[in-house]
C-alpha cells in the first residue's frame, strides 16, 4: 500500500486535495442551482445536490483513507507537508501537514461527512442546493483547521467553518433556530476575537525585524520565551495572557464548563447533520486547539499549578455536571448535548493531566465521541423524522414496533457509556488511568461520571424503547429503511473495531502524544517498549 | 462675470437644499439633488474660466457620476414603489433603530 | 489461526495440547449470539417503506408483518399486564427450531472442549505457572501495555467447567421454558452472549480483560432482566442492576488505577509478582483491596449494593438460575480468589470482606424468612449464600470459598430451575383459565408434590443441600467455610490484625457465629418454601388445579443432572473427617498452585489442621443447627392454614418490616436517588445552567448590549428628511464655526 501511494506522490498533494475537493463540489452545486434559475426548477432538481455532495464526500473519504497507510507512526514530525507562499508581505504561508493528533481528526471528519449527508437525505427538503454547498464548504473549513501549519491560515479556516454552520442552524434548524444560531455564533466569535489578537501578537513577535511570521514552528519556538505586559497596573507574563486568549477560544468550542450553554441550544435546534457535525467534529476543534497550540506554545503558563488545577477541576466538574444535568433533560437531543459536555470533560481532564496514556485516551475519546454521539444524533434524527418530536416522554415501549432501531440505539448508547468491548471504554479507561497518575483525587471523582453516564442514558433509553407502549401514535412507526441501516452499519463496525482492536489507532497517536508530553512537561515519559511497526 | 455666476450657483444650490429638506416625494428630492449637482457644476465652469481647465474636467466627472446615479437612483425608486406602492419618504422608515 | 500468531507460552507444558484452543471457548457462545441475534431481527428485516418523502403515499400500507406483530404485541401486553410473573405471550417465533438447536449446541460444544482441556491439564500433571496466550495488543499507550490475552490455570478451569457445564443444562432447560415466547431467539442471543462474556471474565489474563467480561455480563444481565421490557417494573429492575453494578465497577476501576500507578502492571502474573513487594498490611494494598471489594459487592450483591439482585428476579427464571445464582454473581468471589495475593497482604481488607459477607449472610436470610414470591426467597437465599463465600475468601480460605461457589452453583441452579418448573406449571394452569392470579406467589401454590413428583423430589435434594444436611453438597462446602473461619480466628494474620479497633480474632469469631445463625435461618426459610409450595392443600384454584402438571423432559432432564450433582458435589473436596467416602481434599490440591501460597500467608504457614475433637464439635454443631432449622420450620409452619394471596391479611410489626425488606430500597430512593435527581434538576440545570450562566452571563451581556444600543437607536428615526436636516444643520454649524473663528 505504501509503495503504491508513494508512486503516485500521494503525500505531496493529498492535503491540498482534501481541502479543494469539497470546495469545488460546493462551487459545482451553486453553479448547478444558479443555472436552474427559479426556485421551482431548483426544487424539481433537488435530488442532484445531495448526489453531488454524497459522491464528493465519498471521494474525499477514499482519498483521505490513504493517510492511514502513508502515515509513519514512528515519528512525531509533521507529515504529508505542503508549503506554499500565500501573503508574503504579512509572512503568511499556505502550510499544511499532519501528525498523529490531526491524522485521526482528519479521518474522523472525512468518515462522518458522507454519513451526515445520508442522514440529511430526506429530512432536508428546503433549499437543498444551499444546504449541501454549505456542508461541503464547512468541510473545507474543518479540515483546514486540522491540517493548518500556519496560524493565520488556521484562523481563517477557524472562522470559515463558523459561517456555514451559522446558516445551517439558522435556516434548517428547529423552532428556536435564530436564538440558537446567534448564541452559537456570538459565543464562538467572542473567543476567537481574543485569539486573533493573540495570533497577531505572536506572529509579529515571531517574525522580528523581518516582518511577521505566522509559521507554526517559528511561533512555537518563541512563544514561551518570556516577555511581560502591564495590564491594569499589574505586570503579567505575556505567555499567560496569550495562553488565556487561546484557551478562551478553545474552551468555548470544547465546550468546557462554564462556557457550555451554547451547545444544548445549538444541538437541539440544528438539523440532524448539523448536530452530527457539531458534536462529532466541531467540538474537537477546541480540544485539538489545546493540544496543538495552547499547550505546546505556552507550557509554562499551562503547567502553572494554579492554571493547571483550574483546568483539571473544570474538566472534572464538566464530567459530573454534564452527566447530572443530562439525567434530567426531557428532550433527548438536549440530553445527548449535555452528555457531550460530560465526555469532553474527560478529554480536558486527560489533556491537562498530561501523561502519555491520558493524552492518547483524550484523543481516543475525541474520536469515540464523534462516532458514538454522531450515531446517537443520527438515530434521533431518524425517529424524529417519523414522529416529529424529541420529547422522551412522547415515546415508550417502541422497541416492539421498531426492533432494529431499538437494537441500534441500545448498542450506540452502550458505546457512549463506555462499555468495555466498545470504543467508549478504551478512551475513558486510558484517560482515567493516565490522569490517576498525576491527579488521583480528581480522577477518582471523574470516574464517578461512569456511573452517572449509565444512569442518564439507560434511563433515557428505557423511557424511549421500553416500558408500556402507551401512545397510539407510536404503534405504527415504520422501522429503519435500507438507507438508514446502511448508514448505521459503518458506525457500528467502527464502534466495535475501536473497542476490540484500537491498537493501530493508538500506535499512530503514540509518538505525537509522547512528544507533546515531553515538550510541555520538559520530561520525557518512560517508554518501556520500543514501538513496533505498522500492525 | 465671476461674481454673477457664483451668485446664480449659490441660489440654485440653496433651492436644491430647500427642496431636499422640505419635499416628501422621492422623485422631487432626487431632482433637487440633481439641481445641487448642477449648481456646483456651474461654479466649476465659472472658476475654470479664471483658474484653468481643471474645473471643467471636474464637471465632466460630475456629469458622468450624475448620470450613473440617476440610473441607479431611479431604479431604486421604482423598486421602492413596487414594493411599497408609494414614493412618499415619510412612509418609508426601514432604517428606524 | 490468525489469532494465535503471538502465543507466548511456548515452554509451557500445555503448549501444543488442546489447551491451545482456549480462544474457542468464548468464541463459540459468541457465534451463538450472532446467529440468534440475527434470527431475532427476522421480523424486523422487513424494512420500512423506503424514504419517507418518496413513499409518502404508502404510509398506511407499510410492512404488513411488522404491523401485525405490533398490534398483537399491544393487545397481549394489555391482557397480561397485571401479572408479575414470566410468560407474557404465547407466540412461537418462526425460527424457534433453529434457535433450539444453535443455542444449547454451542454451549454443549464449549463444555466438551472445556472437559477436553481439563483432561489435558490433568494429563500434564503439576503446572505451577498459568498458561497465558497473547492474541493481540489491545491498549498500548506509553508504558501501558494491555494485551488481549487469556490465561488458563486451575482456578479458571474450575470456573470454566461450572460455567459451561451448568450453563449447558440451563440452556437445555430454557428450550422448554422459553420456546413459546416470541422473543425466543433474542433470549438465546443474550444468554449465549452472557456465557461468552462470563468466559472472558474467568479467562482474562489481566484486570482490564477481566473487566471486559465483568461489564459484559452486567450488560447481559441488564438485557435479560429487562427481557420482558414492556413492563416498567422489569425495565426498571434491569436498569437498577446495571447502575448498581456500575457503582461497583467504579471501585474496580479505581483499584486498577491504583495497581497501575503503583505496581506498573495490570496483568495477573505481573501484579502477583509485584504485589509481594508491597508493604504487608500497608495502606496502599489495603486501599487496592477495598476498592476491588467494592466492585465485588456490586457484582456479587453484598451489602450495601445487594439491592439489585432481588429485583433481578424480573427476568426469566432460567436467567435467574444461570446469571443470578450460578455464575455471574459469583464473579466477585472469583475476583478475590484471583487476587488472593493482594488480599493475603491486606488483613484489614480481608476482615472487611469477612464482616460484610457475614452481615450479608444473616441480613438476607432474615428477609428470606418472610418473602412470598418463590423466586424472591431464592434471591435472598442467593445473597445470603454469596455472603458465605465472602466469609470464606475474606478469611483466606480461598478454596473453601470456591468450593462453596461450585456446590452453590449446583444446588441453587437446581432450586431456581425447579422453581421455574413450578412457575411454568402454575402459569400454564392460569393461562388455561385466563386467570390473572400471581403464578409466583407461594400462597397460590401448595400441595404441588402431587402434580409434579420429579420436581418435588429434586427440589428437596437441593433444599437439604443448601440447608447443610450431611452428605449433600452444601454440607461439605458450608462446613469448610465455617470451620476455616473458626480456625483462623485462633491463629492467623487476620486474627492478629485489628479492624476498626476490634481485634481480628473477635471479628472472626463473630463472623463464625453469624454464619451459624444464618445457617439456621437458611434451613428455616428453605423448609418454609418447600412446605408452602409442595405440601399441604392446594390453593391454586378449583378450575386451575386440573391443568397443573410436570414439565416436559427437556426441562426435567437438566434438573435430574443437577440433582445428582447436588447430591455428590461434596465429593469434590471431602474433609479429612470423611476420608471413608473417598479421596480427601481434591479441590485443595487442584487449586494449590493458584491460592496455596496466599492461603499460607494468611495462616502464617501453620497448617490449619484442627484437633480431631474440635473438628467433630464444629461439624456436629453445624449439623445440629441445620436439622434444628428444618425441624423448627416443620413444626411451626402450618401450610394448611395458609390462604391464597388474594385473601391474605396484611402483615404487621416485624413481619411487615421483613416483607418490605427493611425498607432499604425506599431509604436508598430517599437518600440517594431523589436528592440526586432533585439537585440535578433544581440546582444544576434550572439554577446554575439556566439561571446563572445563561440568564445572567450569556443573555445578560446581550441585554446589556441591547440597553446601550437602545440609547442610540431612538435617534435613528428612519426618516430621510430628518437625516437631511441634521446634515444641513451640521454643515452650517461647521461652516459657522470656521467663519466665527
Amino acid at each position: 500500500m505504501r509503495e503504491l501511494l508513494d508512486s503516485i506522490g500521494y503525500d505531496s498533494w493529498v492535503l491540498l486535495a482534501l481541502l479543494v475537493i469539497p470546495a469545488l463540489a460546493a462551487l459545482g452545486i451553486w453553479v448547478h442551482g444558479a443555472m436552474l434559475g427559479d426556485n421551482e426548477a431548483r426544487d424539481r432538481a433537488s435530488g442532484t445536490p445531495r448526489q453531488i455532495a454524497l459522491w464528493a464526500f465519498i471521494i474525499e473519504f477514499v482519498v483521505s483513507l490513504g493517510l492511514w497507510w502513508s502515515y509513519d507512526p514512528s515519528t512525531a514530525a509533521m507529515q504529508a507537508t505542503l508549503d506554499l507562499s500565500w501573503i508574503p508581505s504579512w509572512g503568511v504561508r499556505f502550510a499544511l501537514g499532519i501528525d498523529g493528533i490531526s491524522l485521526m481528526m482528519v479521518l474522523l471528519t472525512t468518515f462522518l461527512m458522507p454519513l451526515a449527508v445520508l442522514g440529511s437525505w430526506t429530512s432536508i427538503r428546503l433549499k437543498r442546493h444551499s444546504y449541501y454547498a454549505l456542508l461541503l464548504l464547512l468541510t473545507t473549513g474543518m479540515l483546514g483547521v486540522f491540517v493548518a501549519r500556519d496560524l493565520f491560515l488556521f484562523y481563517v479556516m477557524w472562522e470559515m467553518m463558523l459561517v456555514p454552520m451559522y446558516f445551517i442552524i439558522g435556516i434548517w434548524g428547529g423552532e428556536r433556530r435564530i436564538y440558537a444560531t446567534m448564541k452559537f455564533f456570538i459565543y464562538t466569535m467572542v473567543g476567537s476575537m481574543l485569539m486573533l489578537v493573540a495570533i497577531v501578537y505572536l506572529g509579529i513577535k515571531a517574525g522580528g525585524a523581518a516582518g511577521p511570521d505566522f509559521a507554526y514552528e517559528s511561533v512555537r519556538r518563541m512563544a514561551g520565551s518570556g516577555g511581560a505586559m502591564t495590564l491594569f497596573g499589574a505586570v503579567v507574563p505575556a505567555s499567560l495572557l496569550m495562553f488565556l486568549a487561546f484557551s478562551l477560544a478553545f474552551a468555548i468550542k470544547v465546550p468546557m464548563f462554564p462556557f457550555h450553554t451554547w451547545l444544548p441550544d445549538a444541538h437541539v435546534e440544528a438539523p440532524t447533520a448539523g448536530s452530527v457535525i457539531l458534536a462529532g467534529i466541531m467540538l474537537k476543534m477546541g480540544t485539538y486547539g489545546f493540544l496543538r497550540f495552547a499547550l505546546p506554545f505556552f507550557p509554562d503558563a499551562a503547567m502553572h499549578p494554579a492554571v493547571r488545577t483550574t483546568f483539571l477541576a473544570l474538566g472534572t466538574i464538566g464530567v459530573l455536571y454534564g452527566a447530572l444535568v443530562a439525567m434530567v433533560q426531557p428532550d433527548f437531543k438536549k440530553l445527548v448535548a449535555y452528555s457531550s459536555v460530560s465526555h469532553l470533560g474527560f478529554v480536558m481532564l486527560g489533556i491537562f493531566a498530561l501523561t502519555t496514556q491520558s493524552i492518547q485516551g483524550a484523543l481516543m475519546i475525541m474520536i469515540n465521541h464523534g462516532i458514538s454521539t454522531g450515531a446517537l444524533f443520527l438515530l434521533i434524527g431518524m425517529i424524529y423524522e417519523r414522529r416529529h418530536t424529541r420529547e422522551i416522554a412522547a415515546y415508550g415501549g417502541i422497541a416492539r414496533v421498531v426492533p432494529l432501531f431499538a437494537a441500534l440505539l441500545t448498542f450506540v448508547s452502550l458505546s457512549s457509556i463506555g462499555l468495555p468491548g466498545t470504543n467508549g471504554f478504551v478512551g475513558e479507561f486510558l484517560v482515567l488511568l493516565g490522569s490517576f497518575q498525576t491527579t488521583p483525587y480528581l480522577a477518582t471523582l471523574a470516574t464517578l461520571g461512569v456511573i452517572f453516564a449509565a444512569a442518564y442514558l439507560l434511563w433515557a433509553i428505557q423511557r424511549i424503547l421500553f416500558n408500556r407502549l402507551h401512545r397510539v401514535e407510536n404503534e405504527h412507526i415504520p422501522d429503519l429503511n435500507a438507507r438508514e441501516l446502511a448508514l448505521m452499519v459503518p458506525l457500528v463496525a467502527v464502534i466495535l473495531w475501536l473497542g476490540i482492536y484500537p491498537a493501530p489507532v493508538l500506535r499512530r497517536m503514540e509518538a505525537s502524544a509522547e512528544q507533546l508530553v515531553t515538550q510541555v512537561s520538559g520530561v520525557a515519559p518512560a517508554t518501556s517498549v520500543a514501538r513496533a511497526g505498522n500492525p | 462675470m465671476l461674481a454673477e455666476a457664483i451668485f446664480f450657483s449659490a441660489v440654485l444650490f440653496t433651492i436644491g437644499v430647500i427642496g431636499v429638506l422640505t419635499r416628501r416625494n422621492a422623485i422631487i428630492i432626487f431632482m433637487c439633488v440633481e439641481l445641487m449637482l448642477n449648481a456646483v457644476n456651474l461654479s466649476f465652469v465659472a472658476f475654470a474660466r479664471a483658474y484653468g481647465v481643471a474645473g471643467q474636467i471636474f464637471v465632466f466627472f460630475v456629469m458622468t457620476v450624475a448620470a450613473a446615479e440617476a440610473a441607479v437612483g431611479l431604479a431604486i425608486i421604482i423598486a421602492l414603489f413596487r414594493h411599497k406602492q408609494t414614493v412618499n419618504l415619510q412612509n418609508i422608515n426601514l432604517l428606524r433603530g | 489461526m490468525l489469532l494465535q500468531h503471538e502465543v507466548s507460552a511456548v515452554g509451557h507444558p500445555l503448549a501444543g495440547t488442546v489447551a491451545e484452543w482456549l480462544w474457542l471457548l468464548p468464541l463459540l457462545p459468541l457465534l451463538g449470539f450472532v446467529i440468534n441475534g440475527l434470527l431475532s431481527l427476522v421480523p424486523a428485516t422487513v424494512l420500512g417503506p423506503g424514504d419517507p418523502d418518496i413513499a409518502h403515499g404508502a404510509e398506511g400500507a407499510h410492512g404488513e408483518a411488522g404491523h401485525g406483530v405490533a398490534v398483537h404485541a399491544h393487545d397481549s401486553a394489555d391482557d397480561h399486564g397485571a401479572h408479575g410473573d414470566d410468560h407474557h405471550r404465547v407466540v412461537r417465533h418462526r425460527f424457534a427450531w433453529l434457535t433450539s438447536i444453535v443455542g444449547p449446541a454451542v454451549l454443549a460444544v464449549a463444555f466438551g472442549l472445556a472437559v477436553a482441556i481439563f483432561l489435558a491439564m490433568r494429563g500434564v500433571g503439576e503446572m505451577s505457572a498459568p498458561f497465558v496466550q497473547r492474541y493481540f495488543s489491545w491498549m498500548p499507550a506509553g508504558s501501558l501495555r494491555i494485551d488481549a490475552a487469556f490465561q488458563l490455570d486451575q482456578l479458571s478451569m474450575v470456573m470454566i467447567l461450572v460455567i459451561t457445564g451448568v450453563g449447558t443444562l440451563i440452556h437445555l432447560f430454557s428450550v422448554g421454558y422459553m420456546q413459546d415466547d416470541p422473543g425466543y431467539p433474542r433470549y438465546f442471543a443474550y444468554l449465549n452472549l452472557f456465557v461468552a462474556f462470563m468466559l472472558v471474565l474467568v479467562l482474562g489474563a489481566s484486570y482490564p480483560v477481566l473487566f471486559v467480561g465483568w461489564e459484559g455480563v452486567g450488560l447481559c444481565s441488564y438485557l435479560l432482566i429487562g427481557f420482558w421490557f414492556s413492563e416498567k417494573a422489569n425495565a426498571d429492575a434491569g436498569k437498577k442492576a446495571f447502575i448498581v453494578n456500575r457503582i461497583g465497577d467504579f471501585g474496580l476501576l479505581i483499584a486498577m488505577f491504583l495497581l497501575f500507578a503503583n505496581l506498573g502492571a495490570l496483568d495477573f502474573v505481573g501484579v502477583n509478582e509485584a504485589a509481594t513487594r508491597l508493604t504487608f498490611g500497608g495502606p496502599l494494598v489495603t486501599a487496592i483491596c477495598l476498592f476491588m471489594f467494592l466492585g465485588c459487592t456490586g457484582k456479587s450483591a453484598q451489602i450495601p449494593l445487594y439491592i439489585w439482585l432481588p429485583d433481578a428476579m424480573a427476568g426469566p427464571t432460567p436467567v435467574s438460575a444461570l446469571i443470578h445464582a450460578a455464575t455471574m454473581v459469583t464473579a466477585g468471589v472469583y475476583l478475590i480468589a484471583r487476587s488472593s495475593v493482594l488480599f493475603s497482604m491486606a488483613p484489614v481488607a480481608g476482615l472487611t470482606v469477612t464482616v460484610i459477607g457475614a452481615l450479608t449472610a444473616i441480613f438476607a436470610a432474615t428477609i428470606g424468612l418472610k418473602q412470598w414470591d418463590i423466586k424472591k426467597v431464592l434471591a435472598y437465599s442467593t445473597v445470603s449464600q454469596l455472603g458465605y463465600m465472602f466469609i470464606g475468601v475474606g478469611s483466606g480460605a480461598y478454596v473453601a470459598g470456591i468450593f462453596h461457589l461450585v456446590t452453590h452453583a449446583f444446588f441453587k441452579a437446581l432450586l431456581f430451575l425447579g422453581s421455574g418448573s413450578v412457575i411454568f406449571a402454575m402459569h400454564a394452569a392460569y393461562h388455561h383459565t385466563g386467570s390473572h392470579e400471581d403464578a409466583q406467589d407461594m400462597r397460590n401454590m401448595g400441595g404441588l408434590s402431587r402434580y409434579m413428583r420429579v420436581t418435588w423430589v429434586l427440589m428437596w435434594i437441593a433444599t437439604l443441600a443448601i440447608a447443610g444436611v450431611p452428605f449433600f453438597a452444601g454440607f461439605f462446602s458450608k462446613d469448610e467455610i465455617l470451620g476455616s473461619v473458626f480456625l483462623r480466628a485462633r491463629e492467623s494474620t487476620l486474627a492478629d490484625a485489628s479492624w476498626l479497633g476490634i481485634p481480628g480474632s473477635s471479628v472472626l469469631y463473630a463472623a463464625y457465629a453469624l454464619g451459624l445463625a444464618a445457617a439456621l435461618l437458611t434451613a428455616i426459610y428453605m423448609t418454609r418454601m418447600m412446605l408452602y409450595t409442595f405440601h399441604g392443600p392446594n390453593r391454586t384454584g378449583e378450575k386451575e388445579r386440573d391443568h397443573l402438571g410436570e414439565a416436559p423432559w427437556i426441562m426435567t432432564g437438566p434438573l435430574v443432572v443437577l440433582g445428582v450433582l447436588s447430591l455428590f458435589g461434596g465429593w469434590l473436596n471431602l474433609p479429612a473427617l470423611t476420608s471413608f467416602l473417598g479421596p480427601v481434599g481434591a479441590l485443595d490440591r487442584w487449586l494449590e498452585p493458584v491460592v496455596g501460597e496466599s492461603a499460607r500467608r494468611v495462616t502464617s504457614g501453620v497448617a490449619p489442621e484442627p484437633a480431631h475433637n474440635v473438628e467433630l464439635a464444629l461439624v456436629g454443631s453445624a449439623v445440629a443447627i441445620a436439622l434444628l432449622g428444618i425441624i423448627i420450620a416443620a413444626v411451626r409452619l402450618k401450610p394448611a392454614r395458609l390462604v391464597p394471596k388474594a385473601q391474605a391479611p396484611e402483615e404487621h410489626g416485624i413481619e411487615r418490616v421483613l416483607a418490605n425488606k427493611y425498607y432499604v430500597d425506599e431509604a436508598y430512593d430517599r437518600v440517594v436517588v431523589e436528592p440526586t435527581v432533585g439537585i440535578s434538576r433544581g440546582v444544576l440545570w434550572k439554577g446554575i445552567d439556566q439561571g446563572i450562566i445563561d440568564s445572567v452571563f450569556v443573555n445578560g451581556s446581550a441585554r446589556l448590549a441591547r440597553g446601550v444600543a437602545s440609547l442610540g437607536s431612538w435617534i435613528q428615526s428612519g426618516q430621510v428628511g430628518t437625516y437631511a436636516w441634521v446634515l444641513v444643520i451640521g454643515v452650517l454649524a461647521v461652516l459657522g464655526a470656521f467663519t466665527i473663528r
